[in-house]
Order: structure tokens, then C-alpha cells, then sequence
């Protein structure tokens, strides 16, 4: 599996990786994508690609806002993400 | 052109339930297994199922296989194979208790036992009354399951091909599976899975339809696969819905809504199901739920500026008790429906949930397609398992918590099948045909150079409206043969699918074009089984074989006892018997299926 410090995380990667297990992760991430990854820094993608990682029942506690992420540092992109 | 092959003992395609199941059992054996996921492991969908694994042991109270196996019967609508059946229920204990020793952490009783919850449509003693059946880890079921089986296969070491994505089965002159082709999405490259043995644990196909609560990876590309290289689909006219999904997103909302008060209301505001169900009203058995809410669509009176969906109403409950007993629902109006259910309804329709039907196999993983007279001949070194395989346990309806059982134990017993056959194999691998790779090749050279065709994203949308209003919940004569006629056209348009992006890495593009390849097959098959099937059995129900003395609840045994078969080549239909017969004890004759 790739690993979050990739220095470039290509679009279609990132867009693959939001394909998870659960239709609501779908749901939120596509439209975030949708209407985010244009604008998105190259920063702001491996962060996003970091949050990825998190297994999917996790994942979505967290940009449901019932759960924090314990990585203070994406706490920026979870916000973009709850706002989504 | 040449394609670089890759060998082992065992290739499995799917890492969810199924497949890491079966992959345990290759690996610990010493055979060289690959497993290829188009997601990790962990995101397959079997992560989103919750209520639970059905299995009788008797933990919380008495309980017995042979009920078990009855009520799988009568909830297939006596579609199921008894030998499978029976089986799958036999052998429900041991898969359960060596799960709970691969580290899975199922809730447990005081005494340290596995707790056991009941479901619906497990009962005790023969339909008499509800027993708790059902092992569950919290609302966590198939995340846990997936970790533990996860875990289990990276110490055997099973070699795990992540965000690789299996293209076409490779059969040779004698129809043989000796491999598989496969994409690998980093690189955009082809490669040759070159195998003794294949499983397809590819998961359902959920995606055909509008409304799913599947995610987006359910696009049945094993059964996609399997139609192209010429093995026929099984009883794909039957799919389970649930009443209640959130219109245009699919996310379930519990049958608890309705159970708290929650009432279905049409687009005159009026609790229609006070016509349908005058006594039970709203809490009226799912499948007369789902009726009732496509004929009030049907008729007009459906919601929202295309009348294509009803209102579940819960503002009359007081929030507090909203919030205290139905605390996600809240969160779910407000993230896919954009409503805050407190204050106003929520739009709601029935959607699709499981896939019956799918590769035909024996009890023992084996594919089986008709040849030389014999309905059920094993196709040498292929094998499937999982929402993707037929075997045929769930019939015309699956019982809640009996998929997961399915993953394990015919994860299992294919696991098993396969070790046995690549046993008695020479050592050397059996011979790739000539020219292994260029059908898919072929393939994605269309896509490469199509020019002046059809969007994929469109032409998904045109074939997922047409499966919901044609062979939805509940189905009409004039709606299925119309529905055969537009899943043709559609067809078409799938075989000139055009895409701009033409990268190699990643292409999310190329891989929905790939996918929609697969999607196509399954709706075909579903729709053309569904318009033959001209009686009403389990989940698939129409309008024109409604209840009465002769054919119960519109069932025609005399004439429909009996499991279609579907093949691409032709659109052609053929039919095999339902094994009556199980293996050690009395078949369980065919009767009414009431509640
Ligand atoms: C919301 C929801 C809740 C549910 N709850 C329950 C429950 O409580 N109890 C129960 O018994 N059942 C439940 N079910 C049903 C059950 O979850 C599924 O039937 C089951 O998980 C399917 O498992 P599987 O192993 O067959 O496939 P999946 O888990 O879907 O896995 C399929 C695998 O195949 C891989 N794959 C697919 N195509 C390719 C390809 N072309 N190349 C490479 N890899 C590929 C995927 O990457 C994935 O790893 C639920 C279903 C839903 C939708």
C-alpha cells in the first residue's frame, strides 16, 4: 500500500481512495471532491490522502463529527470535510 | 502483444468476507495464493454489515441447525437448494467458533459465552415463535470480521494484490479456468494471473440499481466476468429491497423509525398505508410496505418535482425522544437528504439491498453449468463464493445475517474444494491458451480509441433509472417487457462508452467504463430472467400473479419450481430443478410462506 508521505498524491489516486466499504463515505466524499479538489494544495491532498487511511467505521465517526481525529494535524481538512 | 504472467497455485478475486475466508484456507495448506482487490481488504463492503452472523448455538437460549436450515427454506420461498442448505446450517457452529479463534471479538453473555440477538425471520422449533441466532461484535460486525480474517491471511502468507482490478476469466479449449487477466491501477498495465484453481468472491452488483444501499464498488464484476467467458447467472430476477432508503442517496433508515412512530405519508400528505395495511399500517411486513409505497408512485401521488418517492414523517415524535431513541437518524436526514427530520419529512423509497442470484455453484464452491445432460456439471479449476456465487442457499429471499454465514462457510468449503483439486493436479500449471490476454486487451483498446460515443456516467444513470422503474420492488407485465427492450438499447450505448482521460495511472475513468462492462450483464440478466418469470415467489412480486386459491401468494410451483439460468450469448433462458433433497434429513415439503 502507498504511504501517506508521498511527496505527490496523483488525483486518481485520491479519487480512488475515497471508494470505500460504506455508501455514506461515498456519498460524503464524492461530493467533496466534487466540488474541492480542484482547489485543493498539494499540502491540503496528502492530508486528505492521510485521512484516507483511516479504516472506514473510523472515518466516518470522524467527519460525522461523533468522533475527533486523534492527528491533530488533519484538523483542518476534517473541518473542510464536516463543512463538505 | 505481450503480457508479463504471473503464477500461482490459487488466485482469488476479492478480499471481503468470502474471499479472505477462502484465502486462509489455501494458505495455511502451503499453496501459493494471490488475492486481488480492486480496495484494502478492510474497504470491501462486507464492512458495512452490522446485524450480525446467524448460527445456532444455543448460547442464550435452546436452538438447533435443523430449525435454522427450516427457516432458511421457507425464507427462500423454497427456491434454496436443501443439500446447500442444510449444509450452510450444519456447518454454521464451527465457522462461527473459528472466527471467534482468528481473534474476531464477539459480544459475550456474563457467563463468557458469544451473545446472541435475535432477527428477523429466525425462529425456534419450526416457525414457532423468534430465537436469538444472530453473533454480532457491536454494530461492527463485518468491519471486525474483515480485521480478523485480514490478519489471519497476512500471517499465512497470503500475497495480497491491493488496488488491482481483475479484468476476464481465462477458460482454455476445453473450457477450463486456468486464470485470470488483471489490471494493475498504478501502472495502468495488463498482467496474466496464470492459476490451478480460480475463486470469484467479487461481491453483489447492488449498483445496478438508482436507489442501493450498496456502495459504489458493488459492480458485480465477477458475474460481469463470468457471463462474458460463457457460464451462465443464476436467479438474477431476485433482489432483496428495503423499504426505506433515502431517495436519490440509498443510506438505510431502520425499520426502528417506523417502529417509534414514524409514519409514510404521499405527496396529498395522507398515511396511505391506512388503505393497505389497516391494522398493522406502517409496520406492515417490509415487502407489502414496499408495494404499497410503489403503487402510491405509481399512481401519481409520489413526491418531489418527479414524483419519484414518499415522505417517512417524524415530526410529529417529540425530539427529545427522537433524539434519545433514533439518534443517527438525525444525522443521516441532514447529510443525504438535506432535511432535519425534527422539523420536516424525510424523502424515502425502496431500494436495493442484496443480490440473490449470481454464479450457479454447488455446496462445495464448485461453478456448475449445465453440459452433456447434467444440470450441474463443475467447470474445472473455477469456483466462487460470497454475494457474487449462487449456491442456492438464499432462494427468492434472503434471511437477515444468513450472508454472512454464506462468506464463512462457503468461503470455507471452496477454500477447501480448492486445495483438493490443486492436489490432484500435475505440478506443472495446465497450459495458457495462445493469446491469453487480448480479449481484454481488445477491450481497452475500444475504449482507447472510441470516438464519438456515449458518457459512462450517463449511460450508468440511464441503466440504473431504467432498473428501478422496470424490475424495481414490484413489478408490471407492460413495465418488464418494455425494460427489456430499453436495457438492450442501453446496451449499446454501454459497448461505445467513450472516455476523455486516456492516463494511464489511476484513471478512475477507464476503471467506471471497466466496471459499467460488468454492471450491463447483471442488469441484462435481471431484467430478461424477471420478464420470464411470470409467477410472484420471494422477492421478485408482479403485479399480474397476485394471491389466490391456486398459486399462494401469486407461487406457481407446478410450473416455477425451478432456478433460472441466464447466458449472455443470445440473452438466452434455461432452467435447472431446485434440489428438494437435502442431505441427511426429510425434505422440507413446499407450503404457504405466512409469518
Ligand atoms: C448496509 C448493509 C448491511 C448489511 N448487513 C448485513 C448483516 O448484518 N448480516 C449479514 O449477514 N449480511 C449483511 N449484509 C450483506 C453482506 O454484508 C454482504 O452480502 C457481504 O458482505 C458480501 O461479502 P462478499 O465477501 O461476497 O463481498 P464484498 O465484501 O463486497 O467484497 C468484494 C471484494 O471483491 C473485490 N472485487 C470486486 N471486483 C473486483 C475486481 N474486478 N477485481 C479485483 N477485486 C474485485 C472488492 O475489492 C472486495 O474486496 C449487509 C449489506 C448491506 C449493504
Amino acid at each position: 500500500m502507498d504511504s501517506a508521505n508521498d511527496q505527490q498524491v496523483s488525483p486518481g489516486r485520491l479519487l480512488w481512495h475515497c471508494r470505500r466499504g460504506l455508501l455514506e463515505l461515498d456519498l460524503i466524499l464524492q461530493r467533496f471532491i466534487e466540488h474541492h479538489l480542484e482547489s485543493l494544495t498539494t499540502d491540503q491532498r496528502a492530508e486528505l490522502f492521510e485521512l484516507l487511511h483511516y479504516d472506514d467505521i473510523t472515518l466516518l465517526a470522524i467527519v460525522s463529527g461523533r468522533e475527533q481525529c486523534e492527528e491533530t494535524r488533519l484538523k483542518g481538512m476534517v473541518d473542510l470535510l464536516r463543512a463538505a | 502483444m505481450s503480457v508479463p504472467i504471473r503464477k500461482f497455485d490459487a488466485v482469488i478475486v476479492g478480499a471481503g468476507g468470502a474471499g479472505l475466508r477462502a484465502a486462509i484456507q489455501l494458505s495455511e495448506a502451503g499453496l501459493r495464493t494471490a488475492v486481488l482487490s480492486k480496495v484494502f481488504p478492510t474497504r470491501s463492503h462486507t464492512v458495512a454489515a452490522q446485524g450480525g452472523v446467524a448460527a445456532s448455538l444455543g448460547n442464550s437460549e435452546e436452538d438447533h441447525w435443523h430449525w435454522h436450515m427450516y427457516d432458511t427454506i421457507k425464507g427462500s420461498d423454497w427456491l434454496g437448494d436443501q443439500d446447500a442448505i442444510e449444509f450452510m446450517c450444519r456447518k454454521a457452529n464451527e465457522v462461527v467458533i473459528e472466527l471467534e479463534h482468528y481473534g474476531m471479538p464477539f459480544d459475550r453473555t456474563d457467563s463468557g459465552k458469544i451473545y446472541q440477538r435475535p432477527f428477523g425471520g429466525h425462529m425456534s422449533n419450526f416457525g414457532e415463535k423468534p430465537v436469538r441466532r444472530s453473533c454480532a461484535a457491536a454494530d461492527r460486525t463485518g468491519h471486525a470480521m474483515l480485521h480478523a480474517m485480514y490478519q489471519r491471511n497476512v500471517k499465512a502468507n497470503t500475497q495480497f494484490f491491493i488496488e488491482w482490478m481483475a479484468l476476464d476469466l481465462i477458460r482454455d479449449d476445453a473450457g477450463d479456468v486456468v486464470g485470470v487477466t488483471a489490471m494493475e491501477m498504478e501502472s495502468g498495465e495488463v498482467y496474466i494471473f496464470h492459476a490451478k484453481a480460480v475463486l470469484f468472491a467479487t461481491g453483489g452488483a447492488g449498483r445496478i440499481y438508482y436507489s442501493s444501499t450498496n456502495a459504489f464498488i458493488n459492480t458485480g464484476d465477477g458475474a460481469g466476468m463470468a457471463a462474458r467467458a460463457g457460464v451462465p447467472l443464476e436467479d438474477m430476477e431476485f433482489w432483496q429491497f428495503h423499504p426505506t432508503g433515502v431517495a436519490g442517496a440509498g443510506v438505510l433508515i431502520t425499520e426502528g423509525v417506523r417502529g417509534e412512530g414514524g409514519i409514510l405519508r404521499n405527496a396529498d400528505g395522507e398515511r396511505f398505508m391506512e388503505r393497505y395495511a389497516p391494522n398493522a399500517k406502517d409496520l406492515a411486513s417490509r415487502d407489502v410496505v414496499s408495494r404499497a409505497m410503489v403503487t402510491e408512485i405509481n399512481e401519481g401521488r409520489g413526491c418531489g418535482p418527479n414524483k419519484d418517492h414518499v415522505m417517512l414523517d417524524i415530526t410529529h415524535l417529540d425530539p427529545a425522544t427522537i433524539m434519545k431513541r433514533l439518534p443517527g437518524i438525525r444525522e443521516i436526514g441532514i447529510q443525504f437528504a438535506g432535511v432535519d427530520a425534527i422539523k420536516e419529512p424525510l424523502p424515502v423509497v425502496p431500494t436495493c439491498h442484496y443480490q440473490m442470484g449470481g454464479i450457479p455453484t454447488n455446496y462445495h464452491g464448485e461453478v456448475v453449468m449445465p453440459k452433456n445432460g447434467n444440470p450441474s456439471e463443475p467447470v474445472p479449476g473455477f469456483y466462487a463464493a460470497g454475494e457474487c456465487a449462487c449456491a442456492s442457499v438464499h432462494g427468492a429471499n434472503r434471511l437477515g445475517t444468513n450472508s454472512l454465514l454464506d462468506l464463512l462457510v462457503f468461503g470455507k468449503s471452496s477454500g477447501e474444494s480448492m486445495v483438493e483439486f490443486i492436489k490432484t493436479q500435475p505440478a506443472a500449471h495446465k497450459p495458457l491458451p495462445a493469446n491469453a490476454a487480448d480479449y481484454s486487451l481488445s477491450r481497452l483498446n475500444r475504449l482507447e480509441t472510441q470516438t464519438g460515443g456515449t458518457a459512462v456516467g450517463a449511460t450508468r444513470l440511464a441503466m440504473q433509472r431504467t432498473m428501478q422503474a422496470h424490475c424495481g420492488v414490484f413489478r408490471f407485465k407492460h413495465m418488464l417487457e418494455e425494460g427489456v427492450s430499453k436495457i438492450t438499447e442501453i446496451e449499446q450505448q454501454v459497448a461505445s462508452t467513450e472516455i476523455k482521460d486516456k492516463s494511464k495511472v489511476f484513471n478512475t475513468a477507464r476503471l467506471e467504463a471497466l466496471e459499467l462492462d460488468n454492471l450491463i450483464e447483471v442488469a441484462k440478466a435481471t431484467m430478461v430472467s424477471a420478464n420470464a418469470r411470470t409467477e410472484s415467489r420471494g422477492a421478485h412480486v408482479r403485479d399480474d400473479a397476485i394471491d389466490s386459491p391456486e398459486f399462494p401468494d401469486g407461487r406457481d410451483d407446478a410450473n416455477w419450481l425451478k432456478h433460472t439460468l441466464w447466458y449472455r450469448e443470445g440473452n438466452k433462458l434455461d432452467y435447472k430443478p431446485v434440489n428438494m433433497k437435502p442431505l441427511t434429513v426429510d425434505t422440507i415439503a413446499l407450503k404457504k410462506r405466512a409469518y
